[in-house]
């Protein structure tokens, strides 16, 4: 039986399927079911200074996929409605209660020194086993200066887990916004100002639809709506690619990442493992489902180390790290034609009709009376994928590699490069 | 007809009571169960359903409007290949056309999309401002039609659409033909057949004349020389005859006409219903008529047929639908002689057993009685002789049904037909509806292209 339990940056937890700080991580009844179901961790919901924030009412949306699930989810909420002193008060109970599992306590205050050297003794006296700073939320706060108003500002962002390192012994995870160029550059300063891990992606500012009879976009407050914050499985790729980028920085590459963004279930999570998170955080899913469905991720990820052989987290984690490059590192040599598998073939022309009108003409449509077949034609096919995409049937089209008998070659190699690059002998 | 029945008790209980085991045989989907299963169309390219479907209906186009909302734009795709979509959708037999053709019967699923119900759901909840089809500006051309059954009206609509006038002559005193007056009760209820008629003719420049029937007081003679065209969708007005002695005697009936009275009973309660019954047939009227009488009261009814069960012409699910009435089938029995009591009523039949012997039909000697208080042939309907008597009529080339080209153009110029009259065809209301609008197709353009309709020689 695989060993799922992790020790990330000093804070330790018997699996590594942490809740987010978000709505359910909001007050002690919410955190102890989460604990009896058996989640490693919370990221309790962010505390800030009193008064406490004020919530309005109709706070989220949805993308609904074609069966009305629920694809991408959009808040806007704002941190904490308590008091300080009631969260306090709760966490010390809770974790006192629940010593073995994670509890870090996210945190959100000016950017001024006075609040934070004020409040880091007071969390740190809860017993809590770490700090996640919030630059992340992208609704509301930003417009009082902070969230991902600091989190775009990588300047802050060093100076305010500066701050965070001087006046708490506690490990400093820093929380990332998506809602920016270029991801290393945050990741970089958090690490400058001595993070102990980066967490992201916070969500995503979005819109996610409209109520065309009134002209308001979801959700409606009154009549009005804001941009909220993107997340559930839609946000998943965009979580993943900042996570290798942040993982593969020569700069970070040694930083812990805990993995956030559409985790769902224990593929999702192994994913961003792979890809270079030492525990991953979830609440879009829980939201939906509730807290039981921690019961499927810890069973299906031990059971996939098991098969896999994979002891325990760090067996893995960052395993698909040296595989994600840049473009230029490709193999150019490389060819994959798509295979029909007639057994399969339902006949739904679906894969003819995306190649016909927007790829590459690939796919023949042979009629015999009121039979069809679809046949690929492999000196057209140049390996896109966009069948395999579009077909409704599992594995009825593959996409076949061919034996070219030529080595690896990438476009920094390639003669037919005009504007030659550094040639690399090993890339 | 049915006073033939007049001495046997009747339905009782209340009209009702009775009405209620006549409302729909599937019920509607609700708005959520349309979006669950439209989402299940794969939105298919040349999708074999729409190459199922005799009217051609844009299956995939219609469902993936119906997921987004857009139930008008649906509705309007399925009319505007098949005006009579509501009621095809009701009483097409779905399970040997598009829903058997649907890619997702495939081995991995084998459950087709339910694009029967689908097609229901979006006609029933369309609400269209006016008509949703515009009338071409007037050709100052008057089309005349013979029938105000599917071909016909279909036939109609289609040419008050390109711009012609059309005068329906119509021998019964409804239109809607099979849909009003033959059409089990259990699958087009209620007013459907006739809102639906209504709905059509409200495109406007379509006249219909009742009590017209052609033979009688309609000659296409003059049809033909008063109007640019004449279309011909006639039906198949008889019932094929048994051919035995006792044919005509009370307790011995065609079910088509008990099934026009009962679609026509003000009074269900008041319908006379035998104790036990023969149906002799095995098509899908057949199936009607005893499961009919089973839901109107009768004990015991009976299914006879002189073949198989794999040779019934009635498709699976209909046998079902019967076999869910506990109606009895009778198989490889051919009928030998009508029995008849001291009064001269009917009291059963005897059959001989059957059997087949090098691919052909022969009786056996083994002889069965059933006894039963009344029987109701369902063997096929015909042309029946009246209507095409006149000198003109003549001209028009025959089997047993008109003979048309692939327009649906008769032998006479001028002369069009289509639906159930026509050969060949499997007598299903989608393709009647198919005829008439690709015979209303031709007309317009042989009227266009002033190309005098020949026969092909």
């Amino acid at each position: 039986m695989a060993d799922l339990s992790i020790d990330f940056c000093g804070i330790k937890s018997p699996n590594p399927f942490w809740l987010a700080s978000a709505p359910p991580t909001d007050k002690a009844y919410n955190v102890v079911r989460a604990f009896e179901a058996g989640w490693g961790g919370v990221v309790w919901k962010t505390l800030g200074e009193d008064p406490p924030a004020v919530n309005v009412s109709s706070r989220y949306s949805a993308l609904h996929g074609k069966n009305r699930e629920v694809i991408g989810f959009n808040n806007i909420e704002l941190i904490t409605d308590r008091s300080l002193a009631l969260n306090l008060e709760e966490i010390t109970a809770v974790k006192k209660a629940w010593p073995d599992r994670a509890m870090i306590v996210s945190l959100m205050l000016p950017c001024e020194e006075a609040p934070w050297r004020e409040i880091l003794p007071l969390v740190e006296a809860t017993g809590a086993d770490g700090i996640e700073l919030n630059f992340g939320c992208p609704h509301g706060m930003p417009e009082r200066g902070m969230g991902a108003a600091v989190g775009q500002q990588p300047d802050l962002i060093e100076m305010v887990t500066r701050w965070c390192k001087t006046y708490t012994r506690l490990p400093v995870i820093v929380k990332l916004t998506p809602n920016i160029t270029d991801v290393r550059a945050p990741a970089r300063a958090a690490l400058a100002g001595g993070a102990d891990a980066v967490s992201l992606i916070n969500t995503v500012n979005s819109i996610t639809h409209l109520d065309l009879d009134n002209m308001v976009a979801y959700p409606v407050v009154g009549g009005r709506s804001t941009h909220g914050g993107y997340c559930g499985s839609a946000v998943k790729p965009i979580a993943l690619n900042m996570v290798a980028e942040i993982a593969r920085d020569p700069v970070t590459a040694h930083l812990p990442i805990s993995g956030i963004g559409g985790i769902g279930n224990w593929t999702d999570a192994a994913e961003f493992i792979a890809l270079g998170a030492g525990s991953v955080q979830v609440c879009t899913a829980a939201m939906l489902h509730g807290f039981r469905i921690v019961e499927e991720m810890k069973d299906g990820l031990s059971r996939w180390m098991d098969r896999k052989g994979y002891e325990n987290i760090a067996a893995f984690s960052r395993k698909a790290v040296p595989n994600t490059t840049d473009w230029k590192y490709l193999d150019m040599n490389y060819q994959v034609i798509a295979s029909i598998d007639q057994e399969k073939c339902i006949q739904c022309g679906k894969c003819y009709v995306a190649c016909e009108d927007t790829s590459h003409q690939a796919i023949a449509r042979l009629v015999d009376g009121n039979a069809r077949r679809y046949e690929v034609k492999p000196s057209e096919c140049v390996g896109c994928n966009l069948c395999e995409i579009t077909c409704p049937v599992e594995s009825c089209i593959t996409m076949v590699p061919q034996p070219t008998g030529l080595p690896y070659m990438n476009w920094t190699q390639d003669p037919r490069n005009p504007r030659a690059e550094v040639v690399l002998s090993d890339a | 007809m049915i006073e033939s029945l007049h001495y046997l008790p009747v339905a009782g209980s209340t009209h009702e009571v009775l009405s209620e085991r006549f409302t729909d045989l599937a019920p509607p989907l609700t708005d959520r169960q349309a979006a669950i299963e439209s989402a299940r169309c794969l939105y298919c390219y040349d999708a074999p359903c729409t190459r199922a479907c005799p009217t051609g209906i844009d299956v995939a186009s219609f469902i993936r409007n119906i997921h987004d909302h857009n139930i008008d734009g649906a509705a309007t795709t399925i009319l505007q290949a098949n005006i009579f979509g509501g009621s095809c959708a009701r009483v097409c037999p779905t399970e040997i056309l598009c829903e058997d053709a649907c890619v997702r019967n495939n081995d991995a699923e084998g459950q087709p999309v339910k694009i029967g119900l689908l097609q229901r759901h979006a006609i029933d909840n369309a609400q269209f401002d006016g008509h949703p089809f515009k009338r071409a500006p007037s050709t100052g051309k008057t089309i005349a039609v013979v029938g105000a059954g599917p071909a016909g009206l279909s036939c109609a609509h289609r040419l008050a659409m390109l711009g012609h006038d059309v005068v329906v002559f119509e021998a019964r005193d409804k239109s809607g033909g099979l849909n009003e007056y033959g059409i089990a009760k259990y699958k087009l209820p209620g007013e459907f057949a006739q809102q639906e008629v209504e709905f059509l003719l409200s495109i406007g420049g379509i006249e219909i004349q009742h009590g017209r029937a052609l033979g009688v007081n309609l000659q296409l003679a003059d049809l033909h020389a008063r109007y640019d065209a004449v279309f011909l969708g006639l039906g198949l007005g008889a019932s094929r005859e048994l051919g035995l002695t006792g044919e005509n005697a009370p307790g011995l009936m065609a079910a088509v006409d008990y099934i026009a009275t009962l679609r026509q009973a003000q009074d269900l309660a008041a319908l006379p219903v035998p104790r036990r019954a023969i149906v002799i047939g095995a098509g899908n009227t057949a199936i009607d008529m005893a499961v009919q009488l089973k839901r109107l009261g009768s004990e015991e009814v009976t299914l006879v047929y002189r073949r198989g069960f794999d040779a019934m012409s009635a498709t699976g699910h209909e046998i079902e639908i019967a076999k869910m009435h506990f109606v009895r089938m009778r198989t490889w029995a051919a009928p030998l002689d009508v029995l008849l009591d001291d009064a001269g009523r009917v009291r059963g039949m005897r059959f001989e057993e059957t059997r087949l012997q090098d691919g052909r039909l022969v009786m056996t000697g083994g002889i069965i009685e059933i006894a039963a208080d009344a029987v109701f042939k369902a063997i096929g309907q015909g042309m029946g002789l009246a209507a095409l008597v006149d000198p003109l009529a003549r001209e028009i080339e025959r089997s047993d049904k008109i003979l048309v080209d692939d327009c649906f153009r008769t032998a006479l110029p001028g002369v069009y037909a289509g639906g159930d009259c026509v050969a060949p065809g499997q007598d299903l209301t989608v393709q009647a509806v198919q005829h008439g609008k690709l015979a209303a197709l031709a007309i317009h353009h042989d009227i266009q292209s002033k190309a005098e309709a020949a026969w092909p020689t």
